[in-house]
């Protein structure tokens, strides 16, 4: 039986009720939210339901929206049913002050790295992270720099002493 | 056998029966700025811990500043053995957010481009498998080919490493013709070096007993660490984008995937050896499409999208309208649509995936590069684990591991 859209939208929505919302499609993908608290469970049910079975995370990542109130921070998981060639994209928002999110490294071994990058340039702190620290960025860095109230250095300044960097 | 020590230890302390060994940041084995604090056992590797970021360039905040055509040359230094085709997975994405059409000449050009960008990515690799193995003679001698391969796209973009190849719509301009003649030398003179590297190789027993069994993983194991492309294939799983959810027009294309079925080592050389024949293949499929087409339509190399792509020199000159788009897209003053995407091409090393959001405004509000070798790379210490600290030193190569796709 060929997945479709309609089909994943259905079983979730028989399994999770009004829990899972804001199903929209955009470029072929169906995407969705629920609340932080449940990303285990649909994560876990996703991957282990028979007839949905989307057993491989594509890419996990974080958004920072500044003007959401309450959900500032954005993960969005990418997930892909190999057998049946269809992806699927799935969110979970979170406060930026109170940014604890489930960790999916227990049910995907790629999320380990994925996760501490997103937790090195958004600050989400996954619960249950087996070794929770920055990837890509120093260790001693003290802020999250994808974060939107943090802007890129404004290319027209000139105080700045070049002549440290032979441009003198 | 009690074994004297010239040390007192104070009282109460354990021995440590293992040793610290650090490999990088810069290390001749590892061909890029990787670091690995392995805890060996004599040669027995007994644990490592992969530390990444050493050239870490915050791509995803520096295009968050950048109109969609200034994001390509950032592309480029991702995977810089195959910068093509991250060039055009960028460009690619670009237009399937855009909804623009392509014509089928431009997809052929493309499909031409990213196959040659994939035989230089694969030969790299498999020729610094080689390397590690000890064997130079293959690496060097490949090595004159990649340059044709280089000499292409020179003729085409103006440049060999860092291509920037392509625009948004098209390519910048028709590929000449001495670009063809190119492409005709290298098309009649590598099939014969790739069967003499292969026979190199693929037979020679010292090769296989460095290769086989070394480095395996499970293709269960493989698809939960989130391993895509030749890697992957390896394993036995036959996932590829181009087959899968074709971009470019591959579905015109008639070739083969390869698989293997231990994902060692040697599996992922054969896998990669394949795949350079069948690119071959698909290149001369392309460039005999190519010769089909007939009258003005044989000299189409871009869509007609004036938002989005350049017009010519002597338009800007001498037309208004064309002044004005010419203004408008260097400036970087193009609204995009609001809205959000994820694209992904079949890269060197797998699948390279593009996650853009748009909030309306004129540079993207989030672009996320799905990266393949940052991916796969977390699954090295169980690739290792157990094994010889030489055969470290060959899975890190085979994996084609590239910094710069790793740090983004």
């Amino acid at each position: 039986m060929a997945l479709s859209n309609e089909t994943i939208q259905n079983k979730l929505i028989e399994k999770f009720g009004d829990q899972v919302l804001n199903f929209s499609t955009a470029s072929g993908i169906l995407s969705f939210e629920s609340p932080k608290e449940l990303n285990l469970k649909v994560l876990q049910y996703l991957y282990e339901e028979p007839v949905l079975g989307f057993t491989f995370l594509t890419d996990l990542c974080g958004v920072n929206y500044p003007d959401n109130k309450g959900a500032e921070l954005v993960v969005v998981y990418h997930l892909h049913n190999f057998s049946e060639n269809i992806r699927l994209r799935y969110s979970v928002s979170t406060s930026i002050d109170e940014t604890a999110v489930f960790t999916a490294s227990k049910l995907f071994e790629s999320a380990n790295w994925m996760e501490r990058e997103t937790y090195d340039f958004f600050g989400i702190n996954f619960i249950g992270h087996p070794n929770l620290k920055r990837i890509l960025n120093v260790d001693e860095m003290d802020y999250f720099p994808l974060r939107k109230q943090y802007p890129l250095e404004d290319q027209t300044r000139i105080d700045k002493d070049d002549e440290m960097f032979g441009r003198g | 056998m009690e074994q004297q020590s010239h040390i007192t230890l104070p009282k109460g302390s354990i021995e440590k029966t293992t040793t610290t060994l650090n490999i990088g940041p810069t290390h001749p084995a590892t061909h890029g700025v990787f670091q690995n604090i392995m805890e060996v056992d004599g040669e027995r590797v007994v644990s490592t811990e992969q530390t990444v970021g050493y050239i870490h360039r915050a791509f995803e905040k520096l295009a968050e500043r950048r109109p969609l055509y200034q994001i390509t040359p950032i592309t480029d230094r991702l995977n810089y053995c195959s910068s093509p085709i991250n060039n055009m997975g960028w460009h690619i994405t670009c237009e399937r957010f855009l909804k623009l059409e392509l014509p089928k000449r431009v997809d052929y050009l493309r499909v031409i481009i990213m196959e040659l960008a994939r035989i230089s990515d694969h030969l790299i690799c498999n020729s610094i498998v080689g390397v590690d193995t000890g064997a130079y003679t293959g690496f060097l001698y490949v090595m004159q080919y990649r340059e044709l391969i280089y000499e292409i796209y020179e003729e085409v973009c103006g440049s060999r490493l860092t291509t920037n190849i392509g625009r948004i719509g098209g390519f910048e301009r028709n590929f000449t013709n001495t670009a063809f003649t190119k492409l005709e030398k290298f098309l009649n003179e590598y099939p014969k070096v790739l069967r003499e590297f292969e026979n190199l190789f693929a037979r020679n027993r010292i090769f296989m007993d460095r290769t086989q069994g070394t480095g395996g993983i499970s293709a269960e194991r493989a698809l939960n660490y989130g391993f895509t492309g030749p890697n992957l294939r390896a394993a036995g799983v036959d996932y590829d984008v181009r087959v899968q959810q074709p971009y470019s027009s591959y579905q015109d294309f008639d070739f083969k995937v390869p698989v293997g079925t231990t994902g060692d080592n040697y599996d992922r050389f054969l896998v990669r050896n394949a795949e350079m024949y069948e690119s071959i293949s698909i290149i001369k499929q392309a460039y005999q499409k190519i010769q089909n087409f007939k009258g003005a339509e044989a000299e189409v190399y871009h869509a007609d999208v004036p938002e989005y792509y350049l017009p010519k020199k002597e338009d800007v000159y001498t037309k208004m309208e064309a002044l004005i788009w010419h203004f408008k897209i260097i400036m970087g003053e193009i609204e995009l649509p609001k809205g959000e995407i994820y694209s992904a091409v079949e890269g060197g090393n797998g699948e390279l995936g593009f996650y853009l959001i748009s909030d309306g405004g004129r540079t993207p509000f989030r672009l996320h590069f799905r990266r393949p070798c940052f991916i796969y790379y977390q699954a090295f210490e169980e690739l290792i684990k157990g094994g010889m600290l030489s055969d470290a030193v060959v899975t890190m190569s085979s994996l084609n591991l590239i910094a710069g796709e790793l740090d983004a």
